[in-house]
């Protein structure tokens, strides 16, 4: 049975609850155990790179260190922000001893360097391997969905590999549940991030206009892996249509959330029942896989 | 009995300030075999040179010693000075007090003390030198010029025009280059194929140059003065000979969909074709990847029509073997790939187009009559975005330097559009605008105050198509500070002149180097910008560096200035720095022969008088050794040795510093 460890940060046990729910659903489905770390604490997210680079490091890297504390090779931290973070500082660790050597004296904690960090995308991937494509019972026939990335999951030197203009991450997993991946513009551009409380009509500028190009391309949903980017476009959808732009109703859905119902969980378990915007329309597409591919 | 004159330099501060030059000059007065040594702030400057001579007169020296910089720098200088005195200038050696001494360390004592062993090694060494003769080599005077663009162009016709014969090698179909698709040029706006078809067709008609199109060249032997260089002729299918050019096969020619290559693949062509209308030779060749007849036996209208009976199917590809004393590199540029760029489009978006795309729309010959359309639908263009520095000075993703010809390209293709949409929005985004040359600077502010071009200073981040086909270009404009977006027909962006692919490749038969970008290495980026490593190659055009056309055909004109210089003599003088053998203690092992880098190494019989064979000893090319001196370290029997640096000279040397 494979381990992966499992580090929720505050968004997945906040607004970001489906995309908890589906991930640990998905887990069960796959075989897989994910254990999670034990006394994590928050990564830091915005605010700590912004009021101090130590505090930023160290944060992420008492994380890395009780993981690894505690046998875990493999870390998915599925909140984008987390990712960045942890994955960020392990890369950074791993070039400057230096640092690691400083970061040490500061948490009272040992580091070797020996966790790698997974992000929402590559974790469905790896689950797609460990089991998961030979258990998708189901196809979400045709349903057309615009994959979006956002910022933190398409780029980063050593932290992210995908093509930063053009990322396809999430294209097999999103193949393999039967959808079709439609060509579009806003794949990268930002949602409005962090800004959805201090200045929310940057959001609905920003995210409006993702919204737009997707339904331009006739897509029938926008698949992300982002809670804040899914909160943006979600949650917003309704302050948008109430400043006069679009008016939009299109389901923001989870890749994890897609492959869970490939997989033939029910989309309660998943969490589909709690977004903002209806996504359980998304589950008529559903129809049984073709004999010969399950 | 030995006379060795010593001359130490100051060479001004570069020497003086670390090595005590007085004092080494005391020091070596005292070294046997030495009558004067003396020391100068600056023994290359006339004064300087005239002291040697005096010397030379005065003391009657048989050997000179200056210890001045690095004889790569003035070894020339002072042996010919040497010469001019009539002192045979292989009796001079320098002593390198500035590279080996003073550049290097510190200190002054122990500068100073190295200086004096420095110069008590070269003593050693010049009294045992002998006089040498340079060697004369025959020079072919015949000139081959690689490429049949501007420069390669420009280039053979001075050399013809100079009474010499010249080869003009050209890889496709026709001469003309890249000049030959631009529809006008800068600064004039004069119509490029009308001021270079009459110069394609002068090389034509010249009887002093060999005109060989559709070849390349596969292979280059031998040294200056005597290269042999094997040229593979692509086999036409047409018989240039009978051929008329009149056009027949190209319109009934059923394979015509091919991507146009001239065109930028923006039009097609059929796979019997001229490369364009005004093509020299005006005689179409056969592009046998997409001939019906040469891949499935199908076909055969061509020939059919032909009222000459000029198409052969057998034809095949010919070598033919050609005997020059120099050669021109004039291979020209390409323009980068675009498709780096994912935030333009990735190279998918259709109408996102490069500067020469751009010219075949505008030119009045290209595949839409002049008329400035979009290539994914045909429609008029209403606005159309100019993005400067696209590869260019991007060291990240692109490459680093400036491709200087497109501020200038750019703003003439804004005119150009102007010109022809009245009514049209031409947008530039630049980040400076760089117009150096003659009229260039007038040009650009006429592109912006009279032609209506709006320039706007800022980077575009992002490209992308709605769903309506509109590209829709994302920019700054940072002189207002604010972020600007167009909605646009077309997209022209000025890619960086990249070196061709492939070129590393000549450069390598040539014996030419090549920096890391691709372009061919000048001799000296300052004083020496068409000559190369390779004494007889020669530089022209942008596969140098990028540059416009007038500065291609000064450069093409400055490569057959050398041409003709190197031919002005009927002989070349090499210097006499070669291997020899002994004859007599030769074992003739090969081993010699099988090292040389050069291949410069041969067998001779040593015949009795019937010319019976005896036996086979080494031999050295004069012509072609370069005095490496591999050779002399491999010979087991120490039967060759070095002529200027023999076994004797460098262990007087070695032994010297015991």
């Amino acid at each position: 049975m494979t381990t992966l460890g499992y580090y929720p940060g505050c968004s997945l046990h906040g607004t970001g609850r489906e995309l908890d729910q589906s991930i640990r659903a998905l887990a069960e489905v796959a075989g897989v155990d994910l254990v999670e770390i034990e006394d994590w604490n928050c990564c830091g997210a915005t605010a700590a790179h912004s009021l101090n680079h130590d505090l930023a490091v160290a944060l992420p890297y008492r994380t890395l260190a009780l993981a690894e504390a505690q046998g875990l090779t493999e870390v998915v931290a599925p909140c984008a922000a987390c990712f960045s973070r942890l994955k960020g500082t392990a890369v950074r660790l791993a070039r400057d001893p230096a640092l690691v050597e400083k970061m040490q004296r500061i948490t009272e904690r040992p580091y070797q360097g020996t966790v790698r960090v997974l992000n929402a995308n590559e974790y469905v991937d790896r689950l797609l391997d460990e089991g998961l494509a030979d258990r998708l019972t189901h196809r979400l026939a045709g349903l057309k969905v615009a994959p979006y990335y956002g910022c933190l999951l398409s780029r980063g030197e050593d932290i992210v590999p995908d093509d930063h203009e053009q990322p396809t991450a999430m294209e097999r997993a999103l193949t393999a549940a039967g959808c079709e991946v439609v060509p579009w513009n806003f794949a990268t551009e930002c949602c409005g991030g962090g800004f959805s409380m201090s200045k929310t009509e940057a959001v609905v500028d920003l995210s409006d206009a993702i919204l737009s190009d997707a339904e331009d391309a006739e897509a029938d949903a926008v698949v992300t892996s982002c809670p804040m980017c899914h909160s943006n476009l979600d949650m917003r959808q309704r302050t948008m249509n109430a400043a006069g732009l679009g008016p939009h109703e299109i389901p923001i859905l989870y890749l994890s959330e897609v492959l869970g119902l490939a997989a033939g969980i029910e989309p309660e378990r998943l969490g589909l029942d709690r977004h903002f915007v209806d996504a359980m329309r998304v589950t008529e597409r559903l129809a049984e896989a073709p004999a010969a591919e399950a | 009995m030995a006379r060795v004159g010593v001359f130490i330099c100051h060479c001004g501060e570069n020497i003086g300030r670390t090595v005590d030059c007085a004092a080494v000059a005391e020091q070596c007065a005292e070294f046997p075999g030495v009558v004067t040594s003396v020391d100068y702030k600056y023994m290359c400057s006339d004064p300087g040179q005239q002291m040697i001579k005096d010397a030379i007169a005065e003391e009657r020296l048989t050997g000179v010693v200056v210890a001045a910089c690095s004889p790569r720098m003035h070894e020339t200088t002072f042996r010919r000075a040497a010469a001019e005195a009539g002192l045979n200038p292989y009796l001079l050696e320098m002593a390198n007090l500035r590279e080996h001494c003073s550049w290097v360390h510190e200190e002054r004592p122990v500068a100073t003390e190295k200086a004096v062993d420095l110069v008590r090694i070269m003593v050693e060494k010049v009294k045992r030198n002998s006089e040498l003769k340079p060697i004369k080599v025959p020079i072919e005077p015949t000139a081959l010029v690689i490429g049949g663009g501007i420069a390669g162009i420009q280039a053979a016709l001075d050399i013809a025009n100079g009474g010499k014969k010249v080869v003009l090698v050209e890889k496709s179909p026709s001469l003309g280059g890249h000049m030959a698709r631009l529809s006008e040029t800068f600064p004039t706006l004069d119509c490029s194929q009308c001021i270079l078809t009459p110069r394609m067709v002068e090389v034509a008609a010249h009887p002093n140059i060999t005109l060989m199109t559709y070849s390349e060249v596969t292979k280059v032997d031998g040294f200056i003065g005597n290269y042999e260089v094997t040229v593979r002729q692509k086999a036409r299918y047409v018989d240039p000979e009978t051929c008329t050019g009149c056009g027949a096969c190209l319109e009934k020619c059923p394979a015509k969909k091919i991507p146009d290559e001239f065109d930028e693949s923006l039009g097609n062509r059929t796979a019997i074709y001229r490369p364009f209308p005004q093509a020299v030779p005006n005689k179409p060749v056969i592009d046998a990847d997409h001939c019906l007849m040469l891949t499935k036996g199908k076909c055969g209208v061509c020939a059919k029509v032909c009222p000459t009976g000029a198409i052969n199917y057998e034809d095949e590809d010919r070598e033919v073997t050609v005997k020059v004393g120099a050669i021109v590199a004039a291979t020209g540029f390409e323009l980068w790939d675009h498709a780096a760029y994912g935030e333009y489009g990735g190279g998918k978006l259709r109408d996102v187009i490069n500067g020469f795309h751009f010219e075949r729309l505008a030119s009045a010959s290209g595949p839409t009559g002049g008329e400035i359309r979009r290539p994914s639908d045909g429609k008029t263009v209403e606005t159309v975005v100019f993005i400067q520095c696209c590869g260019s000075r991007d060291p990240n993703r692109g490459v680093p330097y400036c491709s200087k010809i497109c501020c200038m390209y750019t703003a003439k293709h804004a005119i150009l559009y102007r010109h022809k949409v009245h009514h049209g929005r031409a947008v530039v985004f630049y980040m400076d605008v760089r117009a150096g040359g003659k009229n260039y600077e007038e040009f650009v502010r006429r592109a912006i105050e009279q032609e209506g071009a709006e320039y706007v200073r800022g980077r575009v981040s992002r490209i992308y198509r709605r769903t309506d086909g509109t590209l829709i270009v994302k920019g700054a404009d940072t002189l207002a500070g604010r972020p600007i977006e167009v909605e646009a027909d077309l997209v022209v962006l000025a890619d960086a002149v990249v070196s061709r692919p492939g070129s590393h490749r000549l450069a390598q038969m040539l014996g030419v180097s090549y920096d890391e970008h691709g372009f061919y290495s000048e001799a000296h980026p300052k004083l020496r910008p068409v000559e190369t490593a390779n004494p007889g190659v020669f530089l022209a055009g942008a596969c140098q560096a990028p540059k416009d056309i007038p500065d291609s055909v000064a450069q093409a004109s400055a490569a057959a200035a050398k041409v003709l210089a190197l031919f002005s003599k009927p002989e070349l003088e090499r210097e006499p720095i070669i291997a020899k053998v002994n004859e007599e203690t030769c074992v003739h092992c090969g081993a010699c022969i099988n090292t040389c880098p050069y291949g410069a190494i041969e067998d001779k019989d040593i015949t009795d008088r019937k010319g019976n064979v005896l036996r086979t000893v080494a031999y050295v090319n004069e012509g072609v050794c370069q005095g490496c001196g591999t050779c002399v370290a491999v010979c087991r029997s120490g039967s060759i040795d070095l002529e200027g640096f023999t076994d004797e000279e460098v262990l007087a040397e070695i032994s010297a510093l015991e």
